[in-house]
C-alpha cells in the first residue's frame, strides 16, 4: 500500500520545468546544508586527532592541518597519563568492553524468554507484571543510584565492573522484554496452539518456532543495549572510581583535569576510541537500529 | 510421548514454565522499580546527611531544596532547556523528513548522516561540541584567523547564552530521531489523499501542511513525550559541554542531584531532588498513558 502510495507521489515532477529545477535546488541545498552540520564535529575531532599540539593551540580546532601524525592515536590509546596511571584509554575502553558484552548478552537472552512468556501465554495478573517489568525503561537512574550504592556494597560489588553489569542488566531488561513481547505479539497464536496440541512445550516452542522468527528482534535488542550500556555514563560515574571506570568517565576526567597543559590532539584521539564501537555497530546495523527506536517509542 | 511417563509434579511446574521463568526478571524489577522507588522516598523524608540515617525526619528537605536558589535556576532550565530542545528537534525533525520524502537520491545516506548522533554518546557529543563553542578553540577563533578580528561568538562563557548552547547541542543529537519517526509517519500516509489535495490545485507546502502532518499528530506526541523524557533526565550532555556553568547558568534537576547526594553530603535532600525528577517524569508520561489507552479502547471499539 504504502509503496504504490509513494510511487504515484512525486512532488518535485510537478509545476512547470523551472520550478521543479528550482524545488529541486531547495531540497539538495538544504539537505546539503544540514549534512554539514551534522557531519563537522566528526570531521573536526577527527582532523585534530592527527594534528600536533602547537598547531591546534595556535590555530584552534577549525583550521586546516599542516602536519600530520598517527602518533596521538597511540599516545591516546597506550601511554597519556590519566589519573595517575600511564595506560591511556586502552584501560577505560576495555573497562567499558567487559562491562558492554555480557550486560548485553544477558539482558537480551532474559528480554526474549520474558517476551515469548508474555505474549504467548495467558495468566492471572499478567498485564501487571508487563506493566510493572516496562516501568523500569521509565524510572531516572536518580531514584536507584544510593539503593543500588548500598546494594552493591552489601554484594561485595562496590566499584567493580561485575556491579555495573548487574545494574545494566537489571535495567536493560525492561527494554528487551518491552521490544520482544511487542515483536512476538504479531507471531499468530495458531501456530503455537497447533505445537501445543502436537505435545510440545514451552521450551520446545521456543526453540522451533520462536527463536527462528527472533533474529530481527535479536538484532534490535543488541543494538539498542550495546550502544546505551556503552554510552552510558552516570552509573559508572557513581558507582566506580579510578581505574575501574568507563570510558565515558575517562574522557570526562580528561576536560577535568585542567592542571597544566591540554593534550587536545590526544583527548580528541581518544574521543574517537570512545566513540567508535558505538559508531561502528550503527553503520552496520543501522536498519535495526531504526527498527528499535520506532518499535520502543511509538508502542 | 515423555509427559506420560514424567511424574505429575514435573507435569505441573512444565504447565507453570511461562510464569518460573519470569520469576526472576519479576523479582528483579519489583526490587528496583518498587524497593528501590519506596528507599528513595523514604531517605528524601529521614534524617540522612552525610551517610544515612533512616529515622524519619520529616518533609523539611523539600521545603529546603525549593527554597535554594541553585534548584530554582535548575528548574527554570529544564523548562526553558525542555520547551525548546522539544520543539527545536520536533521543528528540524519535520524539515528533514518533508525533505527526504521528496524522493530524494541517496535517501539511505542522507538518513544515516542525520541519525549518527544517536549512536553517540552525550559525553562525546558535549565534549566535541565544548570544543567547537570554546571562544579559545572553535568558532571565534577561526573567525579571527580568517581575518574578522571583531568576530565574536562565546555563548558558551556567557551566563545569559549558555543554556541556548545546551538546546543547539541537544537538536544537534535527537532531531535525526524525530526525523525517523517522522518520516515513517510520511511514509504510511494514505496516497489518494495527497492525490486528491493535489486535483484540487494545493501546492506542495500547502499539502503537506494542511493535510499530510494532521494526519500523523499521533507521532509528535509520540516523540514529544519522548523527547521530553529525555530532556528530564538530560545529565551527561550538561555535565561534558559546561559542567552547569557559567556560575549555575546551565544547571540542570539531575546535576544538583549529583551534588548533593556525592559531592556535599546532604543525601537526604538529593533524595528529594530525585523524587522531583520523577515528578516530573510522571506529569509527563501519566496523561500520556491514559490517553493512550482511551484511544486503544476506543479504536478497539469502533474495529469491533
Amino acid at each position: 500500500m504504502a509503496e504504490i502510495a509513494q510511487q504515484g507521489f512525486d512532488p518535485l515532477a510537478t509545476g512547470s520545468r523551472s520550478r521543479q529545477l528550482r524545488a529541486r535546488a531547495v531540497v539538495y541545498g538544504l539537505l546539503g546544508f544540514f549534512a554539514l552540520l551534522y557531519l563537522s564535529p566528526l570531521l573536526i575531532i577527527l582532523l585534530n586527532s592527527y594534528r600536533p599540539l602547537a598547531e591546534i593551540v595556535r590555530e584552534g580546532f577549525i583550521s586546516g592541518p599542516e602536519a600530520m601524525s598517527w602518533r596521538y592515536w597511540g599516545e591516546a590509546w597506550g601511554s597519556f597519563c590519566l589519573g595517575g596511571s600511564c595506560e591511556g584509554v586502552s584501560r577505560y575502553f576495555n573497562n567499558t568492553l567487559i562491562m558492554t558484552v555480557p550486560a548485553t548478552i544477558l539482558s537480551t537472552a532474559f528480554g526474549v524468554v520474558n517476551g515469548y512468556a508474555l505474549s504467548k501465554y495467558r495468566f492471572r495478573y499478567d498485564t501487571w507484571v508487563f506493566g510493572l517489568i516496562t516501568l523500569g525503561v521509565f524510572l531516572p537512574a536518580q531514584m536507584t543510584l544510593l539503593p543500588w550504592a548500598f546494594v552493591l556494597g552489601k554484594l561485595g560489588l562496590s566499584n567493580s565492573l561485575a556491579g555495573l553489569v548487574l545494574v545494566h542488566t537489571v535495567q536493560g531488561v525492561s527494554f528487551t522484554t518491552l521490544f520482544c513481547r511487542n515483536y512476538f505479539v504479531a507471531v499468530p497464536d495458531d501456530l503455537i496452539k497447533a505445537a501445543r496440541i502436537d505435545g510440545a512445550g514451552f521450551w520446545r516452542i521456543f526453540r522451533r518456532i520462536m527463536l527462528p522468527l527472533s533474529p530481527p528482534i535479536l538484532i534490535v535488542c543488541v543494538i539498542w543495549q550495546f550502544t546505551g550500556i556503552w554510552n552510558e555514563f552516570l552509573y559508572g560515574a557513581v558507582l566506580t572510581s579510578g581505574a575501574n571506570q568507563p570510558i565515558t568517565s575517562a574522557i570526562v576526567a580528561f576536560s577535568g583535569s585542567g592542571t597544566g597543559e591540554r593534550h587536545y590532539n590526544v583527548e580528541a584521539a581518544s574521543v574517537i576510541f570512545a566513540a567508535l564501537p558505538p559508531l561502528f555497530i550503527y553503520v552496520i546495523g543501522g536498519k535495526y537500529f531504526v527498527r528499535g527506536l520506532t518499535s520502543g517509542a511509538v508502542k | 510421548m515423555q509427559e506420560a511417563i514424567r511424574p505429575s509434579l514435573g507435569a505441573r511446574l512444565s504447565r507453570r514454565t511461562p510464569q518460573l521463568v519470569l520469576i526472576p526478571t519479576l523479582a528483579a524489577a519489583f526490587v528496583y522499580v518498587v524497593v528501590f522507588s519506596i528507599w528513595t522516598l523514604w531517605i528524601s523524608v529521614s534524617q540522612s546527611t552525610l551517610l544515612p540515617n533512616m529515622a524519619y525526619g520529616g518533609f523539611g528537605e523539600y521545603a529546603a531544596l525549593w527554597q535554594s536558589k541553585r534548584w530554582i535556576v535548575a528548574y527554570q532550565n529544564l523548562f526553558l532547556f525542555g520547551a525548546l530542545y522539544v520543539l527545536g528537534s520536533l521543528f528540524v525533525g519535520t524539515l528533514l523528513a518533508i525533505l527526504i520524502d521528496q524522493r530524494v537520491r541517496f535517501e539511505s545516506v542522507w538518513r544515516t548522516i542525520f541519525l549518527y548522533p544517536l549512536a553517540i554518546s552525550f559525553i562525546v557529543t558535549g565534549t566535541v561540541w565544548r570544543w567547537i563553542f570554546h571562544p579559545q578553540t572553535g568558532v571565534e577563533r577561526a573567525l579571527n584567523d580568517m581575518g574578522w578580528l571583531s568576530a565574536n561568538f562565546d555563548w558558551i562563557t556567557d551566563r545569559d547564552m549558555a543554556l541556548y548552547v545546551v538546546v543547539f547541542t541537544g537538536i544537534w543529537h535527537a532531531s535525526g530521531f524525530a526525523m525517523a519517526l517522522i518520516l515513517a509517519g510520511l511514509r504510511s500516509v494514505d496516497g489518494d489523499l495527497i492525490k486528491a489535495a493535489q486535483i484540487d490545485g494545493a501546492s506542495m507546502p500547502r499539502i503537506y501542511r494542511k493535510v499530510v502532518l494532521p494526519t500523523i499528530w499521533p507521532i509528535f506526541v509520540a516523540v514529544t513525550v519522548v523527547l521530553l523524557q529525555f530532556a528530564i533526565k538530560t545529565y551527561d550532555l550538561v555535565v561534558a559541554l559546561t559542567q552547569g556553568g557559567p556560575g549555575v547558568a546551565t544547571t540542570v534537576p539531575a546535576i544538583v542531584v549529583y551534588d548533593l547526594m556525592f559531592e556535599r553530603g546532604q543525601i537526604a535532600q538529593g533524595a528529594a531532588a530525585a523524587v522531583m525528577i520523577l515528578a516530573a517524569l510522571a506529569i509527563v508520561l501519566v496523561p500520556y498513558v491514559v490517553w493512550m489507552n482511551w484511544r486503544n479502547r476506543t479504536q478497539g471499539a469502533a474495529h469491533g
